[in-house]
């Protein structure tokens, strides 16, 4: 044995490691799964939780954020039993909505019955339960990371949605998957989803996570996008104050696919979105975007990871954040063109609007190039408002706070705009336009 | 009583001095034009009006319809019938024309006390004032002022000065940057809005804009004050012979 340096364990490290070897044995899943688990907790064991230390995590000191771990959410009955329609996000897009609360499936909030032709959608729980081979098999296998995040999700996946879409499917309806929390008791909620979109299929698929209890949510979904298919992916990050969220999405992208990503966070006071999307056929042409809105003491770490393996594909990121109060905003973003990658066209942009002096912003975009003729860009900016904007709105007439509401809607504008779902544009754009009035 | 007094104003730009006790009566109904070499202080004259920050006041006052504009922010001066249109419009990119515009005609009317206008009543304004101006439907759906040309941008200073219904409007230039057709539309467009109860001051440098809009008083700025006040006759004057002489009567 290596005699490596090890820091003590703070308090949250051995409640985890008290939570799994407590739980180890009702945790669903076969004896692939357990070992896939002990495996992720091995490296958890290890590695711990990841500090400032770890260059990934830099900006986002799991170790210093989180103070504690939360017991395991408890399946079970709900304490409070609300109806589906409570769930506030969304409610007037008309969607197939499944609906989890804390953490798991509820049926009869979720619309699975009479599913359109192609579709198949189960619980991660039950599919775990039943040892569902084509599940096991690609479990975890859809995008491999060392990430620590993951890794946690590995060891405690309970629930999350499986989802099937059969090539050449076209769902008419959004799938809405809605995780919502609920409760007086803090918990740690570990969602897991398995999303496949076969070839030429088309799916438009939004998450959004809400509810107010404290609660740590470790989220990873691993999606499979066939080539030619067209997803349009939408997150909202909208818990509320004292979560904790942590969200992985581990995708594969086909070729001459269309990969459409939108993250949209407002919420938890901790939030770590990480992207990381693999491009592995040819003539894709992607588009990842997002955009935060932040105040109080919120910290909210976007980190993307774009690994063309295969060249001729076209992708565009642009992120956008509005801080306002003592909130920080982290930006990481790495494009990796490998050496047979050629012809890659990648352009990624983050702007931050930093709207009091206590806000922050961290921008960090890498390039790791290692094929001859690409085009790859990054570009970054953060200021304030546009004074000779203001001054142009307030000399028509418009009072200062008012001013300053449409500059900031029209610059998280630009990044909502490009979601191509008119219904889901507006709605957030109204999130937008209510935080703003918040802020007044 | 006049409605714009400007009596014995100084302003200081980072610490320079740029107005040196200009002094400004204009009456309800005329058009006054100021014109004057660059750097004589039109477009500060300009900006003060209208309240743009930067610009510190050492002397002086400014009313508007014997009220001290100089203590209002720059958006109740607008509610009270203050107009600038600006040398450099800005785009917004973001903010639909349309939304600027309603949300500045709602402001302006709820400041003072109006109802917000209705739907129906707003497009038809906005649609008969741009058909005048030759600005099309496209236009307005796109962001404020993207993608526009300079004589577009202009035309819009316009469209936005004919709905708003000021009292006092400023033009800073606004044949900066047009050719003879768009100063033509422009000009023609100001000329609808003359009316016995609004004023202008339209600053230039050229004479040529005076063609179109026939100002009533014509005055000459010259480092920071007014040097000489005629009728419109002095801006032809002044297009043959230059401001040098008035560089060395002011000095």
């Amino acid at each position: 044995m290596s005699a490596e340096i090890r820091q003590i364990r703070t308090a949250a490290e051995t409640a985890l490691a008290a939570h799994f070897v407590a739980a180890r044995s009702s945790l669903p899943g076969s004896a692939a799964i357990a070992a896939l688990r002990d495996e992720a907790f091995h490296r958890f064991e290890r590695d711990g939780l990841p500090s400032r230390r770890v260059e990934e995590w830099k900006y986002t000191d799991l170790r210093a954020l989180m103070r504690e771990a939360k017991p395991l959410a408890q399946a079970g009955p709900l304490a409070n039993r609300r109806r589906k329609d409570q769930a506030r996000l969304l409610a007037s897009i008309e969607a197939r909505r499944i609906v989890f609360v804390n953490g798991a499936l509820v049926p009869e909030f979720s619309d699975l019955a009479e599913p359109e032709p192609g579709l198949v959608v189960t619980s991660m729980a039950r599919a775990l339960a039943s040892a569902d081979p084509s599940v096991i098999a690609r479990l975890g296998k859809t995008v491999p990371t060392g990430d620590i995040a993951v890794a946690l999700n590995n060891a405690f996946m309970r629930d999350g949605a499986v989802i099937e879409v059969a090539p050449g499917t076209a769902l008419t309806r959004p799938l809405h998957l809605v995780f919502f929390n609920e409760g007086s008791e803090p918990a740690a909620v570990f969602l897991r989803s398995l999303v496949r979109i076969g070839e030429n299929a088309r799916v438009m698929l939004v998450e959004s996570h809400e509810g107010s209890v404290g609660n740590q949510v470790n989220a990873a979904l691993e999606l499979d996008v066939g080539d030619g298919a067209h997803l349009d992916h939408v997150k909202i990050t909208a818990e509320g104050a004292g979560d904790l969220h942590l969200s992985s999405m581990l995708a594969a992208v086909g070729a001459h696919a269309r990969f459409n990503a939108f993250l949209f966070t407002t919420g938890a006071t901790v939030v770590r979105n990480q992207l990381f999307v693999r491009f592995q056929g040819e003539g894709t042409i992607a588009a990842i975007r997002g955009a935060s809105l932040l105040k109080g003491h919120q910290h909210a770490d976007t980190t993307l990871i774009a690994d063309h393996a295969v060249g001729g594909c076209t992708a565009r990121e642009l992120f956008k954040a509005v801080v306002d109060g003592e909130a920080q905003s982290i930006f990481q973003g790495k494009i990796i063109v490998q050496p047979r990658a050629q012809k890659t066209d990648s352009k990624m942009a983050t702007h931050a609007l930093l709207l009091s002096d206590g806000a922050e912003t961290v921008n960090k975009p890498e390039l790791e190039i290692f094929a001859d003729d690409v085009q790859c860009g990054h570009g970054a900016t953060s200021g304030n408002l546009d004074a000779d904007l203001l001054f142009y709105l307030r000399a028509r007439g418009i009072p200062e706070k008012d001013a300053q509401a449409l500059l900031i809607q029209a610059f998280v504008g630009e990044a909502v705009e490009g979601i191509e779902h008119a219904g889901l544009r507006d709605c957030l754009m109204d999130e937008v336009v209510a935080w703003v009035k918040a802020r007044n | 009583m006049h409605l714009l007094e400007v009596k014995n104003l100084h302003v200081e730009v980072d610490g320079r001095k740029i107005l040196n006790g200009l002094e400004l009566s204009v009456g309800k109904g005329s058009v006054h034009a100021i014109m004057g070499p660059n750097g004589s202080g039109k477009s500060t004259l300009a900006h003060v009006l209208a309240g743009k920050p930067g610009y510190v006041v050492t002397q002086g006052e400014v009313l508007l319809d014997g009220e001290n504009l100089l203590e209002l922010e720059p958006d109740e001066r607008a509610a009270r019938g203050l107009f600038l249109a600006f040398q450099y419009p800005l785009e917004i990119p973001g903010v639909a024309t349309m939304t600027f515009l309603r949300t500045a005609l709602n402001a302006q009317r709820k400041k003072r006390g109006e109802a917000e206008i209705s739907t129906p009543e707003f497009l038809k304004r906005v649609r008969e004032v741009a058909a005048k101006l030759a600005i099309d439907q496209e236009m307005l759906r796109r962001g404020v002022n993207v993608g526009f040309s300079g004589g577009e941008k202009k035309r819009n200073e316009i469209l936005q000065m004919a709905l708003l219904e000021p009292r006092l409007c400023v033009l800073d230039e606004t044949d900066s940057g047009l050719d003879i057709d768009a100063l033509k539309i422009v000009a023609d467009g100001v000329n609808r809005l003359r009316h016995p109860d609004r004023a202008f001051v339209v600053i230039t440098h050229y004479q040529r804009l005076l063609n179109y809009i026939v100002p009533d008083v014509v005055h000459v700025l010259s480092r920071g004050r007014i040097v000489k006040t005629g009728g419109k006759e002095l801006a032809l004057e002044l297009e043959e012979r230059g401001y040098a002489q008035y560089h060395e009567e002011a000095a």
